[in-house]
């Protein structure tokens, strides 16, 4: 086996609060202690609700904000350690794609110069003729028509902009692309054509996405391996199917089962959390889940000892009980 | 069934900057049964959330709502009303919840001082009562320890709950109407979950009709007694909500369909409407569909009517006459 393309190891991003008794309050735990790899050619997808930290490990990875600590290497480059001008260079292997294309496309820039500045940054073109080649070559790769290259970004609607922010990704050649929830703000027919265009170029160019998303059903149509984090951590990983299939995660399960199907004959356990996640800069102690399970195993033992990732069945999961599911599991 | 409220032809156009108006609600008709939930479902643009506002006269300017269009609330035409009467019907027997609470909650007033204002506005009651009223709806929404909430400000809540206190204050005028404007969009999913539950419960004890605006056939699903579906400022596909999602007829609906990620089931490739959603000053001539449609069709540059496609299951497109659908 090949080794993994990106390797997280104990990933810890805390945030301090700014002001005048920042000094006496607890820092935010947005990331407490995240670990995983990335194969070459594979999705992991970073699921979850807001303010578990996903979207954090997906910009410290890319070192677009520093670490509080933890190791992140990419095909063998230790990327906390790196100088400026090496970290440059490996930047043009790990791009990035944003929920909101517009907020990050800059309104006085043409559509072709936007994708073009990469090329020019990283020199990828020798002369402006082959540079404007590969943008056109870019936008009709991304299912957008050339001539887009003169027009301007507030042109767009939201799917065309997506698509621009790809081609934009893309024009560096990366091998991994970090994903930050890139159809959330799409509507549904869009969303769909955007979810088979970022398949479609994963099979041509064998890129590697982090995924993240706190759609379930949306990560099902790209995901290999699905990593759920709450709190800060992840309480579990495996194999996409499976994970989908038979979740052993208390948390997990409460995701899914929430999931609102459009199929009126869906007859389901739904199980309702009660109340809403603890705040990150006060996480409950022992388990980070426990003020909300309704696992009937639950004890004593998970309000005071942190329950380890271990392999139950065919996933990974955070919990002592997890052998127990703690609803009758549905068949898929 | 009691018919609450009964809709036709709803027209609202706004001025386009080279001159002329666009319609993007244009001739929309539906009723409202007490006790029943309609479902009002497209995508961005389609006029669902502005049909919605124009119900309550809530139309932004310059927009308008379009003379030969009907809103009947029993006896009256709600289009008609000015002043007092029509506050008397907004928020008290007509109430309305959006997408994202804290731009609708007051920020430097407490949730009690903001549910105590709707009660006093619509009903003769001392200070005490209201408050007591006002806790025992939030208490009725889920919210722990109400008594001690009354005091908070909407800063300290979390989205989940500040769409319950919204909730609470639609509840305050005891209206026989809910218009739920994506209740839960912003919402996570565990939390949308807890809020859907809300409404659901409050809908049996209360016997509200609910009018449920929303992209999602999720939500839809195993909720709406009803659906319509709406494409470019119409409605495109009407039918009961088991009829719509065993048999969607239209090309749009069926496109919706298929776009629809799912968590079960076989895994297969999703297979999207091709090109984007138009607005309104470059919807085409004829079928507003005909450019995305997957079947060409010789009528189709004449706009269809709503066309019958089964018992009580209509559709605005020609198929329906071909009996292909």
């Amino acid at each position: 086996m090949t080794a993994p393309l990106l390797v997280a190891e104990d990933l810890v991003k805390h945030y301090r609060s700014e002001g005048l008794f920042a000094a006496k309050a607890p820092p935010v735990r947005a990331v407490d202690g995240v670990s995983f790899t990335v194969g070459r050619g594979e999705t992991l997808a970073l699921v979850g609700e807001s303010g578990c930290g996903k979207s954090s490990v997906g910009r410290t990875i890319l070192r677009l904000q520093e670490p509080t600590s933890g190791r992140v290497s990419f095909d063998g480059a230790d990327v906390f350690g790196l100088a400026r001008e090496p970290l440059r260079a490996l930047r043009r292997r790990m791009q990035i794609v944003f929920q909101d294309p517009y907020s990050s496309l800059n309104p006085r820039m043409t559509v072709g110069e936007a994708v073009a500045e990469g090329i020019e940054i990283h020199r990828l073109a020798r002369t402006r003729a082959e540079r404007m080649e590969r943008v056109a070559a870019l936008l009709e790769e991304v299912g957008l028509d050339a001539s887009y290259a003169r027009r301007y970004p507030h042109e767009f609607s939201g799917g065309q902009r997506q698509r621009i922010g790809i081609a934009r990704a893309l024009a560096v050649e990366p091998e991994f692309l970090v994903c930050d929830e890139p159809v959330s703000a799409l509507d549904v027919s869009v969303q769909a054509q955007v979810i088979n265009l970022l398949r479609d170029l994963q099979e041509r160019r064998g890129l590697a996405y982090l995924f993240i998303a706190h759609d379930l059903a949306v990560v099902r149509q790209i995901a290999d391996r699905i990593a759920v984090m709450y709190l800060g951590r992840i309480v579990e990983t495996g194999p996409a199917e499976a994970l989908l299939s038979d979740p052993r995660h208390p948390y997990t399960q409460a995701l899914l089962s929430a999931v609102p199907e459009p199929d009126p004959l869906a007859q389901r356990t739904r199980i309702v959390l009660s109340g809403d996640p603890p705040s990150p800069s006060n996480p409950p102690p022992g388990c980070p889940f426990h003020t909300r399970c309704f696992h009937p195993l639950r004890s004593e033992r998970c309000r005071t000892e942190v329950p380890p990732l271990r392999p139950v069945h065919s996933t990974i999961a955070a919990c002592h009980y997890a052998e127990t599911s703690a609803i009758a599991t549905v068949a898929p | 069934m009691t018919t609450l409220l009964d809709v036709r032809d709803l027209r609202v156009s706004f001025p386009m900057s080279g001159g002329g108006r666009v319609h993007p609600v244009d001739g929309v008709s539906f009723s409202l049964e007490r006790g029943r939930t309609l479902a009002l479902v497209g995508e961005s643009g389609c006029g669902k959330s502005l049909t919605s506002l124009a119900l309550l006269r809530l139309v932004p300017p310059p927009g308008r709502i379009e003379t030969g269009s009907a809103v009947r609330f029993g006896e009256t035409d709600l289009l008609s009303l000015e002043g007092e009467a029509l506050r008397r019907v907004r928020g008290r027997r007509i109430a309305m919840i959006f997408q994202d609470p804290m731009t609708s909650l007051n920020p430097v007033f407490t949730v009690g001082a903001q549910i105590t204002e709707v009660i006093h506005a619509h009903f003769d009651v001392p200070a005490r009562e209201a408050r007591d009223s006002a806790a025992a709806l939030l208490q009725e929404v889920g919210i722990p320890d109400p008594v001690a909430r009354l005091r908070s400000y909407p800063h300290q809540l979390s989205g989940g709950m500040r769409q319950r206190v919204m909730i609470a204050i639609a509840l305050a005028g005891k209206p026989e109407i809910l218009i739920a404007d994506e209740p839960t969009t912003a919402l996570d999913v565990t939390v949308q979950a807890q809020i859907l539950e809300v409404l659901d419960r409050l809908r049996e004890t209360h016997g509200m009709a609910v009018l449920l605006i929303t992209h999602d056939l999720g939500i839809v699903a195993g909720r709406a007694d009803r659906v319509a579906v709406m494409y470019a400022g119409q409605i495109i596909e009407t039918a009961p909500t088991a009829e719509l999602f065993a048999a969607p007829s239209h090309p749009y609906t069926q496109g919706l369909f298929g776009s629809v990620p799912r968590l079960r089931g076989p895994l297969g490739r999703l297979s999207p409407i091709r090109g984007n959603v138009p607005p309104p000053e470059a919807w085409p001539s004829g079928c507003r569909f005909r450019l995305r449609c997957p079947i060409v069709h010789q009528r189709s540059g004449e706009l269809p009517p709503l066309l019958p496609v089964g018992p009580d299951h209509e559709m605005r497109c020609w198929l329906a006459e071909d009996g292909r659908a």
